[in-house]
C-alpha cells in the first residue's frame, strides 16, 4: 500500500498526525507530510486507511 | 414557520434543537432562503457546504458575521484591516494567516497543557464540596479565556470582562447597541495594552506581533489589534460551547460517560465525535458577483450561512448521523471549517476540551442534569448551553 499526500489540499486539520505519528508529521503552519518513503509498513496500513477516510480536505490519497 | 423560505436561526426552536430542522431542510429544500436582516442563504449539505468553502472568489469572508452588523461605518474605521485572517481574502489572508498559526501549531499547544490541565483541576475541584454546579457557567466558560489570556500576554483577572465582551459581540446580535458597545471597550482595551507594549514589550502574541516585520516593514497596529481582538473572539466562546455540550452530553447518556471512564483508548474518536455532533460555529460568507449554487439565484451581496454544524449532520456522509457513536472511526468533520480559513486554533481548542473533560471525568465521575432546573442554550454564531445545572453522583 502506498499513500500521497496533496500539498495543494492539506490545509492542516492534523487529523492524519493525532492517527498515525509514526506515518505523519506537521510543521509549524501544520501542514503535513510523510514519514515514510514507499510502502506503509504493513502494521500501519490500518491508520494509514483511517488517515485517508478522515481527512475533512480529501489531501490523502491511497496510490493504486 | 416555513424554514425553507424564511429561516430564522435566532429562532428558540433553532437555537435549541436545529437537527431536526436541518434534516428536513435537506431532503425539502438544501439550500434555504430567508429574507430577515437582508437575504441570506443556509445550506445544509456537507457537499454545498464544502464546496462554498473552497470557492473564495465568489464567497467572500469580507464579513463572517451571521447576524450582520447595523450601524454605519465611521469615515475611518478603527480596524481598516477587519479582523484578519478570518475577515480577509487572498492574499492578506494568506500572509496574516501566517503570523498566526505557529502560536497554536502541535508543538506549541503541548506547551499551553500543564497550566489548562491546572486550571481545570482547580475549577472542579472547588466545585466538588457543593455537589451541584453550573458546568456551563461555573466551569466550561471559566477556561479557555484563561488559556488565550495567558497566550496574549493579558490579565487572567479580568477574564470575566473579556468574556462580556466576546458575549456582547457575538451571542447578542439582536441587540446593536449592545454588541458595538462589546466591540469598542475590547478593542480600546487592546489599543491600550499595544501602547503599554511599545515601551516594554514581552514575549506574548501581542508583544511580537508589534515586533515583526513584514517585508522590511513593522506591521500596521491595527493589523496587530484586529488579529488581537479575532484571537480572543474566536478563542473563547467557541470552545467554552464545545465543552458545555459535551457535558451536556455525558449528562444526559450515563453509558456514553461509563465508557469514557472504562476505554481509554476511545479519547481520540469521541473527542472528534463529540466536536462533529455538537459543532459550535457557524460562519457566513458575502456573494460576490450574481452567481447560481445549487439552483439558488444568488445575488451580490447576498450573505450564505457556513452551516458547519449541518454538514456534520449530513447523512450522505456520516452513517447513523443524528447518532453520537463515541467509536464513530470515519468522521470527516468539518467542525473547524473546510478550506483556507480551517480554524487556526484547532490544536487549541482539541486540547482545551479533551483535557476539560478529563479533569471533570476524574474529579466527578458521576452526574446528571439538576431536576427542574433549566438549560439554557445560545446560538446563532456560536451554539452551546450557557446554564447547565447538574449534580454529583
Ligand atoms: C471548539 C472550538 C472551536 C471551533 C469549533 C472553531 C471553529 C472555527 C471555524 C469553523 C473557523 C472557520 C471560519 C471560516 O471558515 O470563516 C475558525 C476559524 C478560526 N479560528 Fe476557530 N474554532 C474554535 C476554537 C478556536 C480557538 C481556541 C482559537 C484560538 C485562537 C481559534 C481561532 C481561530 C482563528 C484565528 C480563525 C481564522 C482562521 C482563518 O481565517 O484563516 N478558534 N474556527
Ligand atoms: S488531515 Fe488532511 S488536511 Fe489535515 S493535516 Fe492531514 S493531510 Fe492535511
Amino acid at each position: 500500500m502506498r499513500i500521497r499526500i496533496d500539498p495543494d489540499r492539506c490545509q492542516g486539520h492534523a487529523r492524519c498526525f493525532a492517527i498515525s505519528p509514526e506515518l505523519f508529521e506537521v510543521d509549524e503552519y501544520g501542514y503535513s507530510s510523510l514519514r515514510v518513503e514507499g510502502d506503509v509498513p504493513p502494521q500501519l496500513e490500518e491508520k494509514a486507511r483511517l488517515a485517508v477516510a478522515n481527512c475533512p480536505e480529501f489531501a490523502i490519497e491511497e496510490l493504486a | 414557520m416555513d424554514w425553507a423560505t424564511d429561516f430564522d436561526v435566532l429562532d428558540p426552536r433553532y437555537v435549541g434543537d436545529p437537527f431536526p430542522i436541518w434534516d428536513e431542510l435537506r431532503r425539502s429544500c438544501p439550500v434555504a432562503h430567508s429574507s430577515r436582516r437582508g437575504s441570506n442563504w443556509l445550506p445544509t449539505r456537507y457537499e454545498d457546504v464544502t464546496a462554498i468553502a473552497h470557492d473564495v472568489a465568489h464567497f467572500s469572508s469580507m464579513e463572517v458575521a451571521v447576524i450582520p452588523f447595523e450601524g454605519e461605518e465611521p469615515e475611518e474605521p478603527v480596524l481598516p484591516y477587519g479582523l484578519p485572517p478570518i475577515s480577509s481574502d487572498p492574499p492578506l489572508h494568506t500572509w496574516t494567516r501566517r503570523l498566526l498559526l505557529p502560536w497554536f501549531s502541535h508543538k506549541k499547544v503541548a506547551t499551553y497543557e500543564p497550566l489548562t490541565r491546572q486550571l481545570c483541576r482547580r475549577l472542579v475541584a472547588g466545585l466538588a464540596p457543593a455537589g451541584r454546579a453550573d458546568a456551563a457557567a461555573d466551569y466550561a466558560q471559566q477556561i479557555p479565556v484563561r488559556v488565550i489570556a495567558h497566550i496574549l500576554g493579558v490579565p487572567a483577572e479580568l477574564s470575566d470582562t473579556f468574556t462580556g465582551w466576546v458575549r456582547d459581540v457575538l451571542e447578542f446580535a439582536d441587540e446593536p447597541e449592545r454588541r458595538f458597545a462589546g466591540m469598542q471597550a475590547l478593542i480600546r482595551y487592546f489599543l491600550s495594552e499595544l501602547e503599554r507594549r511599545k515601551g516594554e514589550p514581552g514575549e506574548d502574541l501581542l508583544s511580537v506581533l508589534l515586533q515583526t516585520e513584514v517585508g522590511g516593514e513593522p506591521l500596521d497596529h491595527a493589523l496587530v489589534l484586529g488579529t488581537a481582538a479575532l484571537v480572543l473572539i474566536a478563542g473563547v466562546d467557541t470552545t467554552w460551547s464545545a465543552i458545555g455540550s459535551s457535558l451536556w452530553h455525558l449528562a444526559t447518556h450515563e453509558g456514553d460517560r461509563k465508557r469514557l471512564l472504562a476505554e481509554q483508548e476511545l479519547w481520540p474518536l469521541a473527542i472528534e465525535e463529540l466536536l462533529r455532533a455538537y459543532s459550535p460555529v457557524t460562519m457566513a460568507r458575502i456573494v460576490q458577483g450574481d452567481v447560481t449554487f445549487a439552483g439558488c439565484p444568488m445575488k451580490a451581496g447576498d450573505r450564505v450561512l457556513m452551516n458547519f454544524p449541518a454538514a456534520n449532520r449530513d447523512p450522505a456522509v456520516f452513517e447513523e448521523a443524528d447518532k453520537v457513536l463515541l467509536d464513530r472511526e470515519h468522521n470527516r468533520h468539518i467542525a473547524f471549517g473546510s478550506g483556507i480559513h480551517r480554524c487556526a486554533g484547532s490544536n487549541l481548542a482539541r486540547m482545551e476540551l479533551r483535557v476539560a473533560l478529563e479533569e471533570w471525568l476524574a474529579a466527578v465521575p458521576d452526574f446528571s442534569l439538576e431536576e427542574g432546573a433549566e438549560v439554557t442554550w445560545a446560538g446563532g454564531q456560536v451554539r452551546g448551553p450557557r446554564s447547565l445545572p447538574v449534580v454529583f453522583g
